[in-house]
Parts: structure tokens; sequence; C-alpha cells
């Protein structure tokens, strides 16, 4: 059927001049991009670092380093998705009284759709599954991940996902259908143009790099746990992610077949989500929220196993009720599963199953609860010390919990059918997300970034940057709740209302002291950079911390940990300061490490490909290209040296480094 | 915890200081079997989509004109008869003998060859009659079920011939071992979706 | 415990079965399938509801049975943590399944107009 379209050629699919937008502010981007693009790949060049990055950075199975990148990818997606949502505010504040603002709906419609996916899927995902990446293998006192090969291929499959949705932006059109991209909005009726295909492909290709670092992650904290260390035993952020990876690898399959049943509806033809012949729009509905709800716990639960280290680090003091923690994630795992209905009461399934999913979402709140207080009782007489992270983490406590009280009004039936798809909706989740999620990957940043680097980040910008998310957050986001319950829907172009334009303009306020916050977080990283020398620590354990991946230098040595450490103990570094354990410094072994390989670069950059074939329907390449791809992993697997040894000699070399090092700073303290 | 350990016994305590490599792929069962966890999580996004779609005929065939259930008999025969000689083919591995396990590999891929046209065949036949997967939510979602699981055999035999290619180049090492053990889960994996695709798709559909 | 030093592997050799326990499962699983297709086939049963209910019981028998005999579910494999695996896979696919069946089952029986979805489902 689709090559009777208009505009089709063999050669080009459905591409041609039009696919390239003509928006003035569209073609602005483009020139800046563009012009940005060429000027850092002129850099690269000039500077010779394209061999570097390539050996050291793009093919390295390392977890340190693809944890790294994971961060890079979520911070450059961010500033992206941020500014969706900064223009989102300056439409709102200005459309009214007859005003059109300055989007035009085609427009507007791309950009709420384009900041919830970029926000979540490129953003959140690579931000979480990054810090996961970085710290697990660390905390469970391994030397990689199970599968490094798998992990390097994972984190290339995320970041042509975020092409393809960057390309969309430039080359054709983003869907228009909301973040979810509910039928039949999102069928071939209503949304024949590429759009909704960018949305399928971009997330079915981040998909699979999600779906497999699960795994990877699930292997690498079963089975690598260094001895001694018993499942009670493992840092709360270890147990946390643990159960995050388990609802990826539980929850993302889910996506993946209901984006192959929409696009089957896309490209075959059939009726799963059609108004005819059968078909049922709700059932996507229905389905893909059982991925969705899953999905804010996949982001949320390693933010609280973060926020559990550093409450416990900044405290001096054990983390309270350890097993009531664990117990409530994983109660909170399951339970996930059982409330999915609560983003859709108002579909109609009455008042049986309303209340059944009601009363589950209330009970969620529970374990959750539990979580909070665990924290408050470690702080409880502690003597607390109040750096960077712990400030996130209280901000954290302050406007997370009034996030979760919204969200159990939310999850009364009754209450619901009044503030669905209203702006108390929007209110509420960006409640959570930022203040929980953004803040907790805030914190991490600076907690963890001087055990990634090796120098600690400066103060002064970090609390600028606190000050203006922490008020900004609240500027933006009130007038929101406030407005969601005079009733006004989220999504809205422009208004009619006059006097509710004095809350959007209070919110955009808020969104650019945001902006501020965000331009704050970029000095400090850059000035913590240029003064690095000062800002250096050398003892590798700059925060007097608990876990093992304080135990080693900053950065770790490629290896981890010459000596596999044994854990006798809950907060095992701590223990081993207690205990007075010296490091071994002789009797070195070669270390048994794993290869760098291009593959997952290039399986990654087929994918691509063959994903923007299928989006503008160019068969020949999308054919070629999985043709291509199958070949390639095939000869991949034909390649069975994958590991070396690092050398003992290479081994006690480095580690006599860090002992000098060590002892120049001991002699500096006596 | 003793007061009185000299610094290298406590060293020695906390340290694993004879540790030896640790063998490749210790965790690929392990991480094979949660991957096909997760492929059992779409598998049961399909059946629920059938579930919920199946009676929607919007007036067209339904199960009853169009099953036919010897040849669904059949079909169900080839895969039980190649789990089994996947059996065969894993005993022989065991047993270190290269060409019985290859021979064994080759009947089970040609029982799953078998399986696939019997498939591909019902497939045409159906959609000569007008019972295309476009016809209906029922026909929709009938083709994707069956049809995923077939893209999984075409996998499976995909996969069972570079093994054997491997196992031929390089004998049976510990590497092709792995992952003949591996493509064993997957095949008998599929043995047991299709047990759910016999009985919930054709035999409760000749029911309704 | 988990970095057992196994330095030839030794972990493995739960995975494997033998002759005896493939040739049990091929039996048993020939049984189990041949005896569903016989029931629908022949129409031994005249109630449709009680077949369904019988051949669902076969079905779930000889998925048991293939697990134990082909893909050698035990509680020891990999200490446990592939029957864990699979005991959250179960549950989860039970929820997803009877969840959506019961919340489309009501929303269509709220939502659509009486008669409607009858009259879509009987072919001329």
């Amino acid at each position: 059927m689709t090559p009777a379209e208009p505009h089709w050629s063999f050669l080009l699919g459905r591409l041609g001049p039009d696919a390239i937008p003509t928006e003035p502010i569209v073609l602005a981007t483009f020139a800046v991009v563009a012009l940005g693009g060429v000027a850092l790949l002129a850099a690269l060049t000039y500077f010779r670092l394209w061999g570097y990055l390539w050996k050291e950075w793009f093919t390295s199975v390392d977890h340190k380093k693809i944890g790294i990148m994971y961060m890079v990818l979520g911070l450059v997606m961010f500033l992206r998705g941020f500014a969706d949502a900064l223009m989102m505010r300056i439409q709102q504040a200005i459309a009214f009284n007859g005003s059109e603002g300055y989007l035009n709906a085609h427009h507007y419609d791309q950009i709420f759709t384009a900041h919830g996916v970029i926000m979540i899927f490129f953003v959140a995902m690579p931000f979480v599954t990054g810090l996961m990446n970085y710290v697990v293998p660390l905390q469970i006192g391994a030397r990689d991940v199970s599968f490094p090969f798998l992990n390097n291929f994972s984190f290339w499959m995320t970041t042509s996902g975020a092409a393809l949705v960057m390309a969309s932006l430039f080359v054709g059109e983003f869907a228009q259908t909301g973040w979810l991209a509910y039928p039949p909005l999102s069928g071939l009726a209503y949304s024949p143009n590429v759009g909704v295909d960018y949305y399928i492909w971009s997330l079915q290709i981040a998909g699979v790099g999600t779906t497999l670092s699960g795994i990877n992650l699930i292997a690498t904290i079963v089975k690598m746990r260094a001895p001694g260390m018993t499942m009670m035993r493992m840092p709360v952020f270890t147990w946390t992610s643990l159960c995050t990876n388990v609802l990826i690898v539980a929850s993302f399959p889910v996506l993946t077949a209901v984006l192959v049943l929409l696009s089957l509806d896309r490209y075959v033809g059939t009726n799963f989500f059609t108004n005819d012949f059968g078909g049922s729009p709700m059932m996507y509905v229905n389905l893909i929220w059982i991925w969705g709800h899953p999905e804010v716990y996949i982001l949320i639960l390693p933010i609280f196993g973060v926020f559990s280290e550093i409450t416990s680090t900044f405290s001096g003091k054990r983390l309270f009720g350890y097993s009531s923690m664990v117990y409530a994630t994983v109660v909170i795992t399951i339970l996930s599963y059982l409330v999915w209905l609560h983003h859709f009461f108002t579909m109609g399934s009455g008042a049986s199953v309303n209340s059944f999913f009601g009363i589950t979402t209330m009970v969620i709140s529970i374990p959750t609860g539990a979580k909070m207080f665990n924290w408050l009782f470690t702080m409880y007489r502690a003597r607390i010390r109040f750096d960077l992270p712990m400030m996130w983490t209280m901000a954290f406590m302050l406007t997370f919990v009034i996030g979760g009280m919204t969200g159990v009004m939310l999850a009364v039936p009754p209450a619901d059918f009044v503030l669905h798809n209203s702006l108390f909706l929007i209110a509420h989740f960006h409640n959570v997300i930022i203040g929980g999620v953004v803040f907790g990957v805030f914190a991490a940043i600076n907690y963890w970034w001087p055990k990634a680097f090796g120098f600690r980040l400066e103060p002064f910008w970090g609390k600028v940057s606190f000050w203006c998310w922490v008020v900004g957050f609240w500027m933006a986001f009130t007038p929101l709740y406030v407005m969601g319950l005079m009733g006004v829907t989220r999504r809205m172009r422009v208004f009619d209302d006059p006097s509710l334009q004095i809350w959007f303009q209070i919110a955009a306020a808020g969104a650019f002291l945001i902006a501020l916050g965000i331009v704050a977080m970029l000095i400090q990283y850059t000035v913590s950079i240029l003064r690095r020398d000062e800002l250096r620590d050398e003892t590798g354990d700059p925060w007097n911390a608990r876990t093992l991946e304080w135990s080693t230098s900053s950065p770790p040595p490629a290896y981890n940990f010459a000596f596999t450490p044994i854990v006798h103990d809950l907060d095992a570094w701590e223990d081993m300061k207690r205990a007075g354990v010296a490091r071994p410094v002789e009797g070195f072994r070669p270390i048994h490490m794993p290869k760098n390989t291009g593959a997952g670069v290039i399986l990654a950059g087929i994918s691509a490909v063959c994903g923007f074939a299928l989006i503008w329907h160019i068969w020949w390449l999308a054919v070629a290209s999985f043709g291509a791809l199958l070949i390639t992993a095939i000869a991949h697997t034909f390649n069975y040296r994958r590991d070396f040894h690092i050398p003992a000699e290479t081994v006690a070399e480095t580690e006599a480094t860090r002992t000098r090092q060590l002892a120049a700073l001991e002699g500096a303290a006596a | 915890m003793s007061h009185s350990v000299s610094p290298a016994t406590l060293t020695g305590r906390y340290y694993d200081l004879h540790e030896h490599d640790h063998p490749e792929g210790g965790s690929t069962m392990l991480g094979f079997w949660i991957y096909l966890m997760s492929d059992c999580l779409i598998f049961a996004m399909l059946f629920a989509a059938f579930g919920v779609l199946g009676g929607n005929l919007a007036a067209g065939p339904g199960p009853k004109d169009l099953f036919d259930l010897p040849l669904v008999a059949l079909n169900t025969s080839m895969l039980l008869f190649s789990s089994i000689t996947y059996g065969f083919a894993m005993l022989a591995m065991q047993r270190g003998q290269k060409g019985q396990t290859q021979l064994w590999l080759l009947i089970t891929g040609l029982f799953g060859a078998a399986f696939l046209g019997i498939e591909l065949y019902e497939f045409s036949h159906l959609i000569h009659e007008g019972a295309t997967p476009q016809r209906s939510a029922f026909l929709s979602s009938f083709f994707t079920l069956v049809g995923t699981h077939g893209l999984h055999v075409t996998f499976g035999l995909v996969w069972l011939t570079v093994l054997m290619v491997q196992v031929g180049q390089r004998g049976l090492i510990a590497a092709n071992k792995r992952r003949l053990m591996c493509l064993s889960l997957f095949w008998h994996f599929l043995d047991v979706v299709w047990i759910g695709v016999f009985t919930f798709v054709y035999l409760m559909g000749m029911l309704r | 415990m988990s970095a057992a030093h196994d330095v030839h592997g030794h972990g493995h050799d739960e995975g494997h079965g033998s002759l005896r326990d493939y040739v049990w499962g091929f039996g048993l699983s020939v049984i189990l399938t041949a005896v569903p297709f016989w029931l629908v086939m022949s129409g031994a049963i005249a109630d449709k509801g009680t077949t369904a209910l019988v051949i669902t019981g076969f079905a779930a028998v000889q998925i048991v049975v293939h697990m134990i005999f082909f893909l050698h579910m035990n509680a020891k494999a990999e200490g446990g943590w592939n029957l864990l695996a699979l005991l959250f896979t179960v549950v989860l696919v039970v929820i997803v399944l009877s969840g959506s069946l019961w919340v489309m089952y009501h929303l269509n029986h709220n939502m659509m107009p009486q008669g409607t979805m009858q009259g879509m489902e009987q072919a001329p």
C-alpha cells in the first residue's frame, strides 16, 4: 500500500526536498546545531582526538568509561529536552488575548511530544543507567560487568535512538501525539507522516540497548559479587539497581511488543488499535501502561539507592533499617506491576476495576513512606555534613514527599476523574521526577564525581545551581497545581481565559530560574575542571564513605581492584577502615580483562541506518542494512579472542604509584 | 574480631591474595535465561492481544472456518521431534562426540525447517482464502502471535547453522559448548511457547 | 560465595540432563499433546467449557514437563536464580494476561453500546 503514496521513489522512499523544515525557528536551530557540530568536529580533528576517542572511549568495554559516556549522553539530551520545556513555557505565557504565541500547532505538538520522550528515554534513562554502570561493579568489588561487550553495544544502541530523535528535528518531523503516542491519533489514518515512525524506531533501537543492559547488570550483581558479600550485605544502591534492572528486563519487552503492534498497524495495515475491523485503541493504552508504570520505578528506585548511600555517608552512620529498606524496594518492584490502570481510570472500566487499582496504588505509598522514615532516622542525632550531595538529598525529601502526596490524591478514582489530564497531573509527575530523579542525579554527580575524575566539584557554583533549581522548580510548578485544580488541561497551545495568564507567567519565570540553575551547573563543571589541581582528592575516599568503591584510587585503575576485597560486613569499606586493614602492596598477579572492540559502534550505527530507512520507507536500504546487521553480528561471534591479561608488572607499577600517593598524604598529615 | 592479628593476616582476611582467573562465561547461562524470561513477556503481550482481540472477527472468517487441526497436529509433532533430537545433540556433546553432535543438530534443523515450511503453507493458504492479517483484529493478532513464534524458529535455525559451522571449525571447545547450551534453552523455550499457541489459539479457537 | 573459585567451570554440570530425562520428557509430552488434540477433534466431552478447562490443565502440565525434562529446571541451577526468575516471570505473565482480559472485558461491557460486540462477532 505504501508505494502508492505520493512522493515515494525507489531510491529515497518518502524522503524529498519537502522533508527539510521551513519554519524559521527550526531553521535557526538547525543553523546553530550545524555550526556547533562542525566546530566540534573541526576541533576534534585539529587536536587529533579522533584516535584517542575511538580507542579509549568509543570502543571501550570498561564499565566506568561506558558509565561516563551514558552521563554525557544524558547531559546533552537534557539540554535539548530543557530547551523544549522553555519553549513551551514561553508559548503558554504569551498565547493569550487572541495571540497565537510564536509556535504553530504543528511545531508546538512536536515540542511537547519530544520533550516527554527525550526527558524519559534519553535523559533519565541514560543518567540512571550510567550511574548503575559506573557504581555497581565498584560497589560489589568486581572488575567489570558480566558481559562487557554487550555493555558497550547497549550504550551505542541508546545513542543511536537518541540520534534518530535528534535527526527528526531537521529531517522531517517528530510525532505530534504526546509522549506515549496513543492510537488512533498515532495510527496511519491520523498521523500519516514520518513523525510517529521516528518515535517508534528511536524507541525500539534504544529499547534493545536498555533491555540488554538490564540483563547485563542483573547477571553482574548476581554472579560477580566479591566473596563474602551475601545478598543482605549488598550496598543499598546495588540492591535498588538490582530491582531496577529486574523491572527493566520485565517491562521493556512489553514496550517493544506494543510498539511492534503499532508499527504493524502502520506498516502492514493490521487492525490492533484501529477504529475499524475489531481493533481496540484502548488496548494500546492498557498495554503500554503495563510498561509505563514500572518505568517510573525504574527511574526512581536507583535514585532511592543514591539517597540511601548519601544519607548514611554524610550522617556518618550505618543506614537505619537496612533490611526494611531492602524489603520495601522488593515490594515496590512487585507492586509496580499491579497499578497500571491508574493512568486511565477515566477509560470507563467501571467501579470494581477502578477501586482495585486505586487501592493498589495507595498501598504502594507505604513502602515508599517507610524509606522516607529510614532516611530521617538515619539523620536523627547524627552529625550531618551539609555538602552538596546532602543538600540535594534534603531538597529531594521535602519536594518528593509533596509529589508523593499529590500522587495519592490522584490515586482516588473520583478525584482522578476531575484531575485527569489536567495541569495538576503535570505538576504531580514533574514533582516526583524532578524532585526525585533529577535532584537525585545531581546529588549522585556531586557525590561520585571525585571518584570518577579524582577531583571534587567546586561547591560555590554548585550551591548557586542548587538554589536556582529548588526555588525555580517550585516557582514553575506550583502555578500548575493551582491551575490544574481550576481545571486547566495539559498540552494547550492558546488560552481564552485572560485570568490564567499570570499563573503561566509565574511558571515561565520559574523555568528561567531553572535555566539559570543549569547554566550555573555547567559553570560548576567548567570551573571544577579548570581548578582541578586545587580540588584534587588523592585519598580516593573524600567523603569518608562506607562502600567498596571508595576503597580504590580515584579515578580507579582499569582493573578496579588489584586484589578482590573480601566482605565481612555491610558497609564493607567502613568495616575495613575500622579494622585498620592495610592495603596489600606486593604479590600482584596478572589480571584477566576483556578486550576493547568496535563491533558495538558498528552494529548500533547500522541499526540507526536501518531505522532511518524504515522511517522513510526506503525499502532497499532497510533490507540491505538489516542484512548487514545480521552478517556483522554473526561475524562478531566468530571472534573468540575477547580477553587479555594486564601483566603483573603493570599492576605493580600502578599500585606503587598509589602507595607513594597515600604515603605522601600521610606524611603531609603528620 | 580479634585484636591481636598481625597486619599481614588482617590484609589476607580482607583481600583475596591468591585469586585465580575466573573462567570465562560464568554468567552466560544465567544471562541467557534472563533474556528468555524477557522474551517470554513479549509473547505474553501477544497472547494478551490475542486474548482480548481474538473474538473480534469484524464479520470475517473465524477459527472454525480457517483452522486445520490435523495440520497443526503435524506441525506440533515436528517441533516435538526437533526438541528430542536437540536433546540427543546435547547428550552427544556431553560425551564429546563432535560428529554425532553435528548429525543431531542437522536433524534438529531439518525438523525445524519442516515446521516452518508447514507454517508458511498454512499462512499462504489462509491469505489465499482472503483471511489476511488486515481482515480483522482476530486475524491480526493470530498472524502476529504465530508469526512471531515462527520468526523465533527462523532465528533459531540461523543460529543453529552458524553454530554448526563454528563447531566444525573449532570443535567442542568450552565457548562452543556454552553456545550450544544457550541455543538448547532457546529451542526448548520455543517449544514451551508453542504449547501455549496450540492450546489457546488453535484448540480453544475450535471450541469457541 | 558467588565467587567460588571454580577454575574448571564445574558450575555448569547441572544443566545437561540424561538420556532418561529426554526420553521421559518426550514420551510424556507426546501424550500430553495428543490427548488435548483428540479431545477437541473428536468432541469426546460434550461441554465446551469443560473441554477448555481440561486442555488448559494439560497445557499447564506439559509446560512443567518441558521445564523439568528439557530445560532442566530445578531449585539448584545457578543457585536458584533461574527458578526465581522463572517464578517472577510466571507471576507477571499471569498478572498481565488476566489483568488485560479483566480490564478490557469491563471496558467493553461498560462502554460498548448494547449488542455491538455481539453483532461483530457473528460471522455471516
